[in-house]
């Protein structure tokens, strides 16, 4: 027996739960198997007595070839360390899961996606519903034998195009000359959309209050009015909606309505090898394109077990902390414009963000999608121009105009009175949310992946995390300049310190070989944990390929923080989470 | 253009000259709606903030007349279909062109506008906004340079130039109609395909009837 085998018949957690919970012993995957009934009480326990309070993803894997769902949960203790990975497998043909809803809050959404592109159904789940694509829509995308109009080969890169080359436009080759497919024998004379009602129940249930039906009785309603925000909205950064319920002017209930942006990031980075998702990555976060490939690469690198060389971890941070700042100066000057300051503090820090854009062009070619890392290392090096406008920018220029944001924004009696005390997320319930990144530090958690289960080099520089105690749109502000501050900071010791050699490790490749195995690879974005999970099956392309996405988490604890709030605050709460709906919906 | 309303191809009189302007109606017409083509604030994907960074300060499309973007599809001229069109969006994106008064223009910006992009194959993307309302100008571009989309929008300018007050559809005759909205079903519906459907089901029919008289003889 080798020594690893050992430590595992030891492991306390198996020995505790004895034939209940087994290790995962295939090869080169981790944590427990746990049995579908025994889920709860071992997800309590978990939780409970083992500390591990945040649980982070949840995800669903189809394993075809041994007819069977799995569903990998990863679970952190708030206080740092590694986590605690337990999955549970259900048959194929009926996957059912007690859902971990009761115990974790912040699996709700993350269930409902995967009810709804791998059909894994979670019982007890409060409301289970499909959320990134409409009721109604045939079949769960993510299987690995559901295949989409435009199914070219299981695997890129299709024979049309490489290495035979008969180019060919797939429009034509469809009945509709469009990207559709219906089930047989389908007729769209007589079809009945699904309709929302779910969506409207509150206001149902008043209306039968009223005409005598329901429950409850017609004087103690409230004056109840469902109002509609979105998709199409000029504050809802995006695509996206929410359904909000009014007593008056105050919110009784909001529910987040996504998925108008899903463009199937994960079934097409199953077709995808491992490096044509780099670039898919930059369209995750698009104002974050440089750390959604960090994340990216750290995962595959797991797998493959290589390291970047040491001039390339450097210019790695560099650009994801350059990132950081990119984001935050958007998302302050976007919460100033729902906040009612219409776009004047949005134009002063795009000014900024623009000459960190121009370092972007100058080292990956690309304003904004930068597609810059590779495994083991990046795409080019950083050159001794581009290193001389970094330290510039650091330095000198942004130090400055951070102060100036702070002077003028900070102490401004309209964003304290709108923020203070708005959408407020306590500690406890930041945490059960699964809420990442300023919105969990803002409510008091010093949480911080970096400082946490330190990735890459952070462990080298000296920087604070930067956490607020009251959980309000003003203190998730706060933390956002904040951050700003530390992250020059680590700049300003990366630029210091960064020594020449290589930026890659070997040659180039345009095929990586990645053997087979699971691997979640973690990094702080700047909206929150940005987690990759990924499994290998040895193919030069990824058998599952997930994206642990905080824009999307994040919501989770939308309605808890907007329950009792006014509805011009929506606005305000919304713009102080920070989404990004190419994230949410990926 | 001032030159051209004050230097036309008509003799003035020397008492009226710098009093009067002759030209012709096209032109001023075309003038006064070439600089204020007022975008929708509407955004999709990414390109939405490239878009957003050409309204600032920096490429600034304010020095085009274009600075007002109206937030309401009933006050704005132009809609920039700024990122990837998916199934789920299209019925309002529809609506909204629906919504807006004609003279109305259409730009697709970036490679998921003009035709899927990147996600094409994507099972909830639409091929090119094309495939449902009429497009004017294509910006290539994943995505486009804030360069890309004021050039784009400079060709949208030509193109209003060379429009004719006598020919232009919002003074036909004939009002146009509204293009009808796709449904969301098992996948996504557009109701001009449903005669189609009809066609392909009867096909369908004679084939299995064709292959049941194989089976049969």
């Amino acid at each position: 027996m080798t020594e690893e085998t050992k430590t595992k018949a030891e492991d306390p957690i198996v020995a505790r739960f004895k034939d209940q919970v087994s290790m995962d012993d295939r090869q080169a995957y981790e944590g427990y198997l746990v049995k579908p009934e025994n889920l709860i009480e071992f997800a309590r326990t978990l939780k409970e007595e083992l500390g591990y309070d945040y649980l982070s993803s949840v995800t669903g894997v189809d394993y075809l070839p041994d007819e069977k769902l799995e569903v990998v949960y990863h679970a952190y203790r708030t206080s740092g360390g590694p986590a605690a990975v337990f999955k549970v497998q259900v048959p194929r043909a009926e996957p059912v899961v007690p859902s971990l809803v009761p115990i974790y809050p912040g699996a709700d959404f993350q269930e409902r996606e995967a009810w709804d592109l791998l059909g894994i159904r979670f019982t007890g789940h409060p409301d289970l519903r499909r959320i990134l694509l409409w009721e109604g829509f045939e079949g769960h995308p993510l299987r690995k034998d559901w295949r989409e109009a435009y199914f070219e080969e299981e695997r890129k890169p299709f024979k049309n195009r490489w290495p035979e080359g008969n180019v060919y436009r797939v429009e034509d080759k469809k009945a509709f000359g469009k990207n559709v497919s219906y089930p047989d024998e389908f007729t769209p004379e007589g079809w009945v959309p699904e309709g929302e009602q779910s969506l409207y129940a509150a206001l149902e249930a008043s209306e039968q209050i009223r005409s005598g039906n329901g429950n409850g009785r017609e004087d103690e309603l409230g004056e109840e009015v469902v109002v509609n925000l979105g998709p199409q909205h000029p504050s809802t950064h995006g695509v996206f909606r929410m359904v909000v319920t009014l007593d008056g002017e105050t919110i009784t209930s909001l529910k987040p309505v996504m998925g108008y942006l899903h463009r199937n990031h994960e079934k097409i980075g199953e077709r995808n090898t491992f490096l044509m998702n780099m670039p898919f990555t930059d369209r995750l976060d698009y104002i974050c394109s440089m750390s959604n490939n960090f994340g990216y690469a750290l995962a595959v690198e797991k797998l493959m077990g290589i390291q970047p060389p040491e001039r390339a971890e450097y210019i790695r941070i560099i650009m994801a902390e350059l990132t950081r700042i990119v984001n935050h100066l958007w998302a302050i000057g976007f919460l100033l414009n729902d906040l009612g300051a219409f776009f004047t503090p949005a134009l002063y820090v795009i000014n900024e963000r623009e000459l960190i854009l121009d370092v972007f062009e100058a080292v990956s070619g690309s304003r904004m999608m930068c597609n810059y890392f590779r495994f083991g290392g990046l795409a080019r090096d950083l050159s001794d121009d581009a290193l001389q406008k970094i330290k510039e920018i650091v330095n000198n220029r942004l130090p400055a105009k951070v102060d100036e944001l702070d002077v003028y924004l900070t102490g401004n009696e309209i964003v304290r009175t709108r923020g203070e005390g708005v959408g407020v997320l306590t500690a406890e319930q930041a945490i059960d949310y699964s809420a990442a990144g300023p919105v969990l530090r803002a409510s008091g958690v010093a949480y911080d992946v970096r400082k946490a289960d330190p990735y890459s080099i952070y462990d080298r520089f000296d920087f604070d995390v930067a956490v607020r105690p009251n959980g309000d749109v003003y203190d998730r502000y706060l933390v956002r300049i904040d951050e700003i501050r530390q992250s020059l900071r680590i700049v300003q010791q990366a630029v210091r310190d960064i020594p020449g050699g290589e930026y890659q490790t070997g040659k180039p490749q345009y095929q990586v070989r990645v053997p087979a195995g699971e691997s979640y690879g973690r990094v702080e974005n700047p909206k929150g944990e940005l987690g990759y999970y990924v499994v290998s099956d040895g193919k030069p392309n990824p058998w599952r390929y997930h994206v642990r996405a905080p824009s999307f988490i994040n919501l989770t604890g939308m309605e808890q923080m907007c329950i009792g709030q006014k509805i011009a605050d929506v606005v305000a709460i919304l713009g102080s989470i920070d989404i990004v709906l190419g994230e949410t919906d990926r | 253009m001032a030159d051209e309303i004050n230097n036309p191809e008509y003799e003035v009189p020397p008492e009226l000259q710098g009093q009067v302007s002759v030209t012709s109606i096209d032109k001023i017409y075309n003038w006064g709606r070439r600089n204020s083509v007022w975008p929708m604030m509407f955004g999709l994907a990414c390109c939405a903030i490239e878009m957003i960074c050409v309204a600032a300060s920096r490429y600034d499309f304010s020095r085009f007349g274009m600075e007002v973007m109206r937030p309401s599809p009933r006050q704005s001229d132009l809609m920039i279909v700024s990122g990837t069109v998916t199934k789920k969006m299209i019925p309002q994106i529809v609506r909204l062109y629906n919504q807006m008064p004609e003279p109305k223009y259409v730009l697709a910006m970036g490679a998921c506008a003009s035709g899927g992009g990147p996600f094409k194959e994507g099972y909830n993307v639409v091929s090119g906004v094309d495939k449902f309302i009429p497009v004017d100008v294509y910006v290539p571009g994943c995505p486009p340079t804030p360069q890309a989309l004021l050039h784009g929008l400079i060709t949208l300018q030509k193109k209003i130039d060379r429009q004719s007050i006598k020919s232009v559809r919002w003074y036909n005759d004939v009002a146009s109609e509204p293009i009808p909205i796709p449904v969301l079903g098992p996948d996504l519906i557009d109701p001009r395909d449903f005669p189609r459907f009809a066609e392909l089901q009867a096909k369908a029919q004679q084939a299995a009837n064709e292959t049941g008289v194989e089976t049969e003889s």
